[in-house]
């Protein structure tokens, strides 16, 4: 009996995927704004990065507003953007997606925009998080900034005594068989912004815009660096027990890595290079099937007052884009508002490079630029 | 005869007229008994293939991101021509032979020893403690592998406690091999027991009544009859390595990936999935033949 309906389920399964048009193109969503934030519908579900969820924040926001939160973590952007795919869209309502996830949510028409009106902190947000291009299409804001953070250069201060001070410390011999990075075609940035730097006729402007010439550049200096490379890591836990294991003494981080090593007793430092680093964002995006919106808005204004901002900051090792957290970061754990840089001044944001969907179309609207499967397919190239 | 009226006036029971039914035509209840698993061979294994090899020959518009259903062998061309993904495909396949090879060496002597020379109560507790690993993670395992071969593990602390230089094994090819033999080694025992106990003692007695010696007796009696056994049990250590994306992820170096990580990224991270289709057919094809070749062998036999 049981199998006979899973068949049944199946059967039925395969037919809807068989006919759904689950890839035609899409287009950015237009804009449905509510005319206000109405009454709780009871219920809200979020895909979110895990640490992005606590109860700490998420209890008493359940009490205040009468929203249940259903909380669904994922692994990565690429599992982010197929559960806001999944099921045709709307099982979500609302996604923490990072900046190498968003314009494919945003161009794919899975989210709506957000009516800043609504928003009650985002005229505080810092400038360069109102309307980031990561998350702001047409003037249309698709997601409201929530946290960020760089990708720092992290090493074991115990066995290197002089503070490295520029990325070349990953790609010269030095440190041969002792670096890690991240197993993640985005990391090719990471080397077109040493470029950038280093080889200033390849003309690269935007680690994040590459034409054919300038990805293969990239793609020539990772593969000069994989025989110094002890492992490419693909979660955070795996770069904390390399470093903890003496497998390797230095490496491309996230400053969750250095606390979590400081935590563990482990001497290692962390800094961004003179050359500049790559830097995550992450916007909350409202599903554009959401059936809970005033829930969504209630949990926008929720996660970005400055108390929230603050306890999320901390709990992960990173930096609001509400500067007003600042007081309330210094409250829970003194001296993090400056550990954290958000009050530091705009130079410091500047030479932060956050992450963004490789588009076959630069900017300048000319269609040479590499789309994130040639990246993708170039870091393939890379690790062998 | 009071019971057939009893029948009568209550009337037929449906249970009793569809045992009826079957019973007039046996042809209907041959066809109920096989349909169910045959439906399900057909729409879960036959149709899921056929989707896989279909979507093989499509291709990834690179602009929307969409899939276009057109014929194309572009990325079949790809694999072939690009040397990355020959490269990739060759170090799966070789991890595979070589690990089965390695399961092969290791669990002859074993499994030998289980079945010709250890009294029953011995030979119980050898199953047990062969089987008892796959009652544990496969993850905790390798993670444990992980822990032994890193720099600061278990392997170099006791080299150095023996005054050795240490072995910088961690998160190299040397590592997954390791962990690949170690993992896959019960699912070789097992058969390889089961063939070598299956060989009557008479035919030890026969061989050596010929005046055929020890290296004798076993190259013409034991290895012929135990080959089914190697052979089914290379079957697993080989597809198993050839189909694991996990271990190259855990424990293998820059320079790991299987052709299991290249569909996993195309799936997940770069959303090609006819390119991860069209990838994803090497091994199929690979197996095919490889289980043609076992079934000639006669490998099923003492699976």
């Amino acid at each position: 009996m049981k199998t006979n309906r899973m068949r049944k389920a199946m059967v039925a399964a395969m037919a809807v995927a068989l006919t759904s048009p689950q890839f035609a193109m899409a287009a950015p969503a237009k804009p449905n704004y509510p005319a206000k934030i109405g009454k709780s519908e009871g219920q809200l579900n979020i895909v979110a990065w895990e640490g992005y969820a606590q109860d700490d924040w998420i209890k008493p926001f359940e009490k205040e507003t009468g929203c249940h939160v259903n909380r669904k973590y994922a692994g990565s952007s690429d599992e982010m953007v197929a559960l806001m795919r999944s099921g045709g869209g709307g099982q979500y309502d609302l996604v923490s997606a990072s900046g190498d996830a968003t314009l494919r949510l945003i161009y794919g028409g899975d989210v709506q925009p957000l009516d800043m009106k609504l928003l009650t902190h985002w005229n505080d947000f810092l400038p360069n998080m109102k309307s980031p291009p990561y998350n702001t299409v047409g003037g249309l804001h698709y997601g409201m900034s929530y946290e960020w953070g760089p990708n720092v250069l992290m090493w074991n201060a115990d066995k290197i005594k002089e503070a490295p001070k520029s990325w070349a410390a990953i790609y010269s011999d030095e440190y041969k068989g002792k670096i890690t990075v991240p197993d993640n075609p985005i990391q090719i940035a990471d080397a077109a912004l040493y470029l950038m730097k280093t080889q200033p006729a390849l003309g690269i402007k935007n680690p994040y815009e590459l034409t054919k010439t300038q990805l293969e550049a990239a793609v020539v200096l990772l593969k000069k660096q994989r025989p110094l490379i002890k492992k490419y890591w693909a979660l955070a836990s795996d770069e904390i027990e390399l470093f903890k294991n003496g497998d390797a003494i230095i490496g491309a981080a996230w400053p969750y890595q250095t606390n979590a090593l400081k935590a563990a007793g482990m001497n290692v430092k962390d800094t961004v290079p003179v050359e500049g680093a790559t830097g995550w964002a992450d916007s909350w995006m409202l599903s554009t099937k959401s059936k809970h919106v005033n829930c969504a808005y209630k949990f926008l204004n929720y996660v970005s007052s400055p108390k929230v901002q603050a306890e999320q900051a901390i709990y992960f090792g990173e930096t609001p884009a509400n500067p007003k957290a600042c007081s309330a970061m210094d409250k829970i754990e003194a001296g993090s508002c400056e550990k954290y840089h958000l009050n530091a001044p705009a130079s410091y944001y500047k030479q932060i490079h956050f992450w963004q969907t490789p588009l076959p179309t630069c900017t300048n609207g000319k269609r040479d630029c590499t789309s994130y499967g040639d990246w993708q397919k170039a870091w393939q190239r890379v690790k062998g | 005869m009071s019971a057939a009226m009893d029948n009568s006036a209550v009337g037929p029971r449906p249970g009793n007229r569809l045992s009826a039914l079957f019973w007039r035509r046996p042809g209907l209840s041959l066809a109920g008994l096989v349909l169910p698993p045959v439906l399900w061979m057909v729409l879960i294994y036959i149709a899921a293939l056929a989707v896989l090899f279909v979507a093989a020959f499509w291709s990834v518009d690179d602009f929307t991101g969409e899939i276009v259903r057109k014929w194309t062998l572009a990325n079949f061309q790809e694999i072939v021509t690009s040397p990355t993904y020959r490269r990739i495909a060759f170090r799966t396949i070789g991890m595979a032979a070589l690990v089965t090879l390695t399961d092969a060496v290791l669990a002859f002597p074993v499994a030998y020893f289980m079945a010709r020379v250890a009294g029953p109560r011995l030979r119980l507790a050898l199953i047990t403690a062969v089987v008892l690993p796959l009652w544990s993670s496969y993850l905790a395992r390798v993670y444990a592998w992980r822990l032994i071969l890193s720099h600061d593990g278990a392997l170099n602390w006791g080299l150095k406690a023996l005054g050795l230089p240490p072995a910088d094994i961690g998160y190299t090819n040397v590592a997954m091999w390791i962990v690949f033999s170690y993992i896959w080694l019960p699912f070789m025992i097992m058969p390889v027991y089961a063939a070598l106990e299956r060989i009557p003692r008479n035919y030890f007695e026969a061989s050596q009544d010929l005046g055929a010696r020890g290296g004798r007796t076993f190259l013409k009696v034991v290895l012929p009859l135990a080959m089914p056994g190697l052979v089914a049990g290379s079957i697993f250590s080989f597809s198993l390595t050839l189909g694991d994306y996990i271990t190259p992820v855990l424990v293998g170096g820059p320079g790991s990936d299987f052709i299991g990580n290249v569909v996993y990224s195309n799936v997940g991270v770069a959303n090609n999935i006819p390119f991860a289709a069209a990838y994803a057919t090497v091994p199929l094809v690979l197996m095919a033949g490889y289980l043609w070749l076992a079934r000639r062998i006669g490998a099923f036999d003492v699976m």
